[in-house]
């Protein structure tokens, strides 16, 4: 984390995997134990994701990460729990069917995030999109739209602050 | 969304680097307490004894008093704005109450019975209870609009630490105006003064701080 603080890719989309696996396991245990369906599992990794990205600054770096990550967790399984309300009941039979399917990283079409990000402005969208499921780089992304890198990197961190948003109000 | 893309995604974001929240937060007070500084000179101006208050030990302990609770305040408003919980950070101001303590102790030892409740009253208190929360103001709202970049356990606290914050700003320049050098009065009405400012700010906060 230290690494990618100081820019480095590579060292932070490391720490990203890893923490979105550690991520994967608490989540689902803290929402079967809740009486949740896990089927949402994948999205609140996702929006701790985010929102650990977007709070990186709040972590002091003379601190252990963990027990920050563990805070953040924490505040967007809350959230999350809270905004579902008793929509989310389902019976134990239920669950345990959800459960398989439930946590499998590769969801896509189901995911909140893929729904979210149907909602954002074109532009934000399909940068949003380039980047991330086409796996451009930023400076294609600028030749392909006719953009600076530095307006491809601007979109791209309104987009990620506007879905993180988007979660907050609940629209999901 | 699968999560590998949305990594990709955030990996490819770096804008949010900014700088540390401790020195960001320096940089939001000061934008904030000079426009403050700039109402203060052109409304009230700093009190015409100046040079022989600043000899006092009354006005020492007062200026002690305020900058002391401006870097507790500060502190306070940089640990409640990360996300871990931290208990018991109400402890952080016993410095300031032991000081507010020991100075009323002398000064109730060396002024007459007589005297006290003079010196209590003043003659500036609603001065001081309308002036501080309005210096207060803008130190407020700068500080309220950085804190959104910080990920709060609790959006009400940090709020409330911010209006604390915004206050003792407030009090600083105050400080410099008021005549009022008895610590009788400083630790009561300053007090009282600041009390609205951190309401406030627990009130924004709430609303503002979500993250």
């Amino acid at each position: 984390m230290r690494l990618a603080r100081q820019g480095n890719e590579d060292a932070y989309r490391q720490v990203l995997g890893r923490v979105s696996l550690w991520l994967r396991s608490v989540v689902r245990r803290e929402m079967v134990a809740a009486g949740r369906s896990a089927a949402d599992c994948e999205d609140v990794v996702q929006e701790t994701l985010l929102a650990m990205h977007l709070k990186r600054d709040t972590w002091d770096d003379t601190q252990p990460l963990e027990p920050w990550l563990r805070a953040i967790a924490r505040h967007k399984l809350v959230d999350h729990l809270r905004r579902r309300g008793y929509r989310d009941h389902v019976s134990i039979d239920d669950q345990a069917e959800c459960l398989e399917a439930a946590t499998d990283p590769d969801a896509d079409a189901r995911t909140d995030s893929r729904r979210l990000l149907e909602s954002l402005p074109d532009r934000q969208r399909r940068i949003v999109e380039e980047i991330s499921i086409e796996g451009r780089r930023a400076a294609e992304v600028a030749v392909r739209f006719g953009m600076s890198e530095g307006a491809v990197r601007v979109t791209l961190h309104r987009a990620l602050r506007a879905l993180a948003a988007l979660y907050r109000k609940g629209q999901s | 969304m699968k999560t590998a893309n949305l990594i990709e995604a955030l990996v490819a974001d770096r804008a949010a680097q900014g700088r540390p929240l401790a020195r960001g937060l320096v940089g939001a007070l000061v934008a904030g307490a000079a426009a403050s500084l700039a109402l203060f000179l052109v409304e009230f101006g700093v009190r015409a004894d100046i040079a022989e208050a600043l000899v006092t030990w009354r006005f020492e302990v007062k200026l002690a008093m305020v900058f002391l609770a401006l870097g507790l305040a500060y502190s306070l408003c940089v640990t409640l704005s990360r996300p871990v919980a931290s208990g018991r950070v109400a402890w952080r101001l016993a410095p300031l109450a032991a000081l507010a303590v020991a100075v009323v102790a002398i000064e109730l030892a060396v002024l007459p019975t007589a005297a006290w409740v003079a010196r209590l009253v003043g003659s500036n208190a609603v001065v001081c209870l309308t002036t501080i929360p309005l210096l207060a103001i803008a130190p407020l709202a700068a500080v309220l609009w950085f804190l959104r970049r910080g990920a709060p356990a609790s959006p009400a606290l940090a709020g409330a630490a911010a209006g604390l914050l915004a206050a003792t700003a407030g009090a600083s320049l105050y400080a410099f105006h008021c005549f009022d050098d008895s610590p009788l009065f400083v630790v009561t009405w300053y007090v009282l003064a600041a009390l609205p400012v951190i309401a406030l700010g627990a009130i924004l906060g709430r609303r503002l701080l979500r993250w």
